[in-house]
């Protein structure tokens, strides 16, 4: 039987990118981040591999892209204000067909914000970062464990793709500890044919996202929107549970899943059933998924950390074959299983048959089905 | 007619006075008539060739005119956002200890929104061979002030000249830079006359040979011409460089450790390709 270790989640993620044949990792120290970062100051000159804490996190990125240009595994990481300053790298990364894997420990903001955990940069994560017709895959555990495993796929859909991947996890991902199985997936050296090595032997080569030329630089997108098509269809994920016989799904990533799965657990007491979609991939979101679920449901209710931002990707996705109602809280808040709970009995009130007790998302008057203002 | 009489003209063996260095590409420059860019490029080409460097070179363009330098030096080349090109120097730099690390920035890309780049990595001493076209203005983006333009320079925004109370003090870099133990070699050359064009091959060959021997981080600033950013002719482009830039930025040896810096250890990791 394996031992199993006790590991915070930043640790974890660390550990899984060393593994996963990670050549080098360029930071910046930022709470609640900061603890990945130390964990590879240590441990990546141990093994020979590059360690650098950068000026700042447009240094950090830079660095990486230049890292990434040559061939190498690349992991950054911050929270979200270094994120905003990484935004600038992650548009040429993505301009330039690179991959690397940038973790995001979500602390409240906007602004400083809060050290708390939150998932308020869901907006930033999956429709954009820098400027440009460009996404970025976004893969989002909800345990240690979980994150573990998908450090490695990161890699891999980087490298597969030639694209920046981010894992996006909030605060209490990072800091919490967690048994775990110690069970890190290594990956083969790769040796990608574009890279730049020092033009021995062979023509030189440009790594670039400048095509001044009008014509070039849309034929340049189109490519990458085919890319972004590719993977759409290949690499959207996420996970059910309790569905098969549920009423009302509540859809929730990361954190929020698990507040959501012990409050699914006590409506199920009560006899409401209730079941769980989470996504796991916020980009590609799991829409289809969601579309063909939505006409056996009598409600949906998103659950996050925010207030309220992959509730309108959910909106989309269901394309009004099912009520989609919201509960949230902000700044470094989390919301408790009973208030989710709470949200979820009106949920199943909604589309009352006349005369039946019933609840109205839209005239909710006091705004009780979502401490951040009913539906939205 | 033969040369028994009158000037010997045809028995001196041909001598070679021009060839085209062979990193430097085919093509003609994008440059506008009188800019220094080409002429540095050459030099570029000329040292990276007599040094044998050109096959472990990997160069980075920075943000400016010269961000094109990829079509015009046949060498492995990354693009770095606007100043960032220190910091995407330093990322390859140590996954690929093998490798000969150029950067080649404008002094718009380098002297302002680069400067915490710049800084740091010279700080680091990152084993990088930094070179510095400062010609006073945001060439690209149509003559703009730049941190380095003079006092009393008409530029495109700074229409009555730049003025210390409004814009500021030019900003002396490489002199900067030369404070920091991380820098084994700091110079300032000029494209004004074939002399000093001469004078800034060496320091480019010097700054080369600092990193190939794991001294420290080296920097040549080049001073340049932008007739068209001034607002001037190429001749008379030539005439300021001389007269009123080279007074603010003197050409010269800045800083040399390399006699008593200790040679750094390479630095340790390797790209997935080994
Ligand atoms: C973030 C960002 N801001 C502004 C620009 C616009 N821009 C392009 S080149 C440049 C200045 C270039 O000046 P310099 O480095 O002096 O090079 P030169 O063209 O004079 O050789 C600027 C401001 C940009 N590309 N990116
Ligand atoms: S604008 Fe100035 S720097 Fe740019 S190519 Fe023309 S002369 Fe050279």
């Amino acid at each position: 039987m394996t031992r199993r270790v006790l590991m915070n989640g930043n640790e974890a993620i660390a550990e899984a990118a060393i593994a996963a044949g990670c050549d080098a990792y360029f930071g910046y120290p930022i709470t609640p981040q900061a603890e990945l970062l130390e964990w590879m100051a240590r441990r990546m000159p141990e093994l020979g591999r590059a360690f650098v804490q950068a000026e700042s996190e447009l240094g950090a990125i830079s660095m990486a892209l230049g890292a990434a240009a040559t061939g190498a595994r690349v992991l950054v990481s911050s929270s979200s204000p270094g994120i905003s300053l990484m935004a600038e790298g992650m548009s040429y990364l993505a301009g330039s067909e690179l991959p690397l894997v940038l973790v995001n420990v979500m602390r409240g903001g906007p602004g400083l914000g809060s050290i708390q955990p939150s998932q308020s940069d869901y907006f930033q994560a999956t429709k954009g970062h820098g400027h440009g017709d460009y996404r970025v895959p976004v893969l989002a555990p909800s345990s240690i464990a979980e994150a573990i495993e998908l450090v490695p796929t990161a890699f891999e859909i980087a490298e597969r793709y030639r694209t920046p991947v981010m894992v996006l996890a909030d605060g209490i991902m990072g800091q919490a500890m967690e048994p775990v199985e110690p069970h890190f997936r290594t990956l083969p050296p790769c040796a990608p044919d574009w890279a730049l090595t020092g033009a021995r032997g062979r023509p030189p080569r440009v790594v670039r996202s400048l095509h001044l030329r009008a014509e070039d630089l849309e034929a340049h997108n189109r490519d990458l929107q085919a890319k972004f098509r590719a993977i759409e269809a290949a690499e959207t994920r996420w996970a059910e549970e309790g569905l098969t016989d549920a009423e009302v799904a509540i859809v929730a990533y990361g954190t929020a899943a698990r507040v959501a799965r012990t409050a699914m657990a006590r409506a199920r007491q009560a006899g409401m059933s209730v079941g769980l979609f989470r996504p796991i991939s916020l980009w590609p979101f799991p829409a289809a998924a969601l579309r063909d679920l939505a006409p056996r449901l009598r409600a949906i209710l998103v659950v996050e950390l925010s207030a309220g931002q992959m509730v309108e990707d959910v909106r989309l996705a269901v394309e009004g074959r099912a009520p989609v109602l919201f509960h949230g809280r902000t700044g470094g808040m989390v919301p408790t299983p009973d208030e989710v709970v709470e949200a979820l009995r009106r949920a199943f009130l909604v589309n009352q048959p006349a005369g039946e007790p019933s609840f109205d998302p839209e005239t909710d008057p006091l705004g009780l089905i979502c401490a951040m203002g009913g539906r939205r | 007619m033969t040369a028994t009489t009158g000037p010997r003209v045809a028995t001196a063996a041909p001598r070679l006075i021009y060839r085209r260095p062979e990193l430097l590409a085919e093509d003609s420059t994008h440059y506008c008539p009188g800019c220094g860019h080409g002429v540095v490029h050459r030099l570029v080409a000329e040292v990276l060739g007599e040094l044998g460097l050109g096959p472990r070179t990997i160069a980075v363009a920075g943000v400016g005119c010269a961000v094109f330098a990829y079509d015009y030096l046949r060498l492995d080349f990354c693009e770095a956002p606007h100043g960032r090109a220190p910091a995407v120097a330093t990322g390859i730099r140590r996954v690929r200890p093998d490798a000969f690390v150029l950067t080649y920035q404008g002094d718009g890309d380098m002297a302002a929104i680069g400067t915490a780049e710049i800084v740091h990595a010279a700080a680091r001493g990152e084993l990088i061979t930094a070179i510095f076209v400062n010609n006073g203005v945001y060439g690209m983006t149509g003559g703009q002030m730049a941190p380095t333009t003079l006092l009393g320079q008409k530029t495109t925004s700074t229409p009555g000249g730049r003025e210390a109370a409004l814009h500021g003090y030019p900003l002396p870099i490489t002199e900067m830079l030369a404070l920091l133990p991380g820098v084994a070699y700091a110079a300032r050359g000029s494209v004004v006359d074939p002399g000093a064009i001469g004078k800034t091959k060496a320091y480019l060959r010097k700054a080369c040979e600092v990193q190939l021997a794991g001294a420290g981080f080296a920097i040549v600033e080049v001073i340049s011409t932008c007739p068209v950013g001034w607002g001037m002719t190429p001749r008379e482009s030539i005439d300021w460089l001389r007269d009123a830039v080279a007074e603010v930025y003197p050409p010269g040896v800045v800083v040399d450790r390399t006699k008593t810096v200790p040679v750094a250890p390479a630095p340790a990791a390797a790209g997935s390709e080994g």
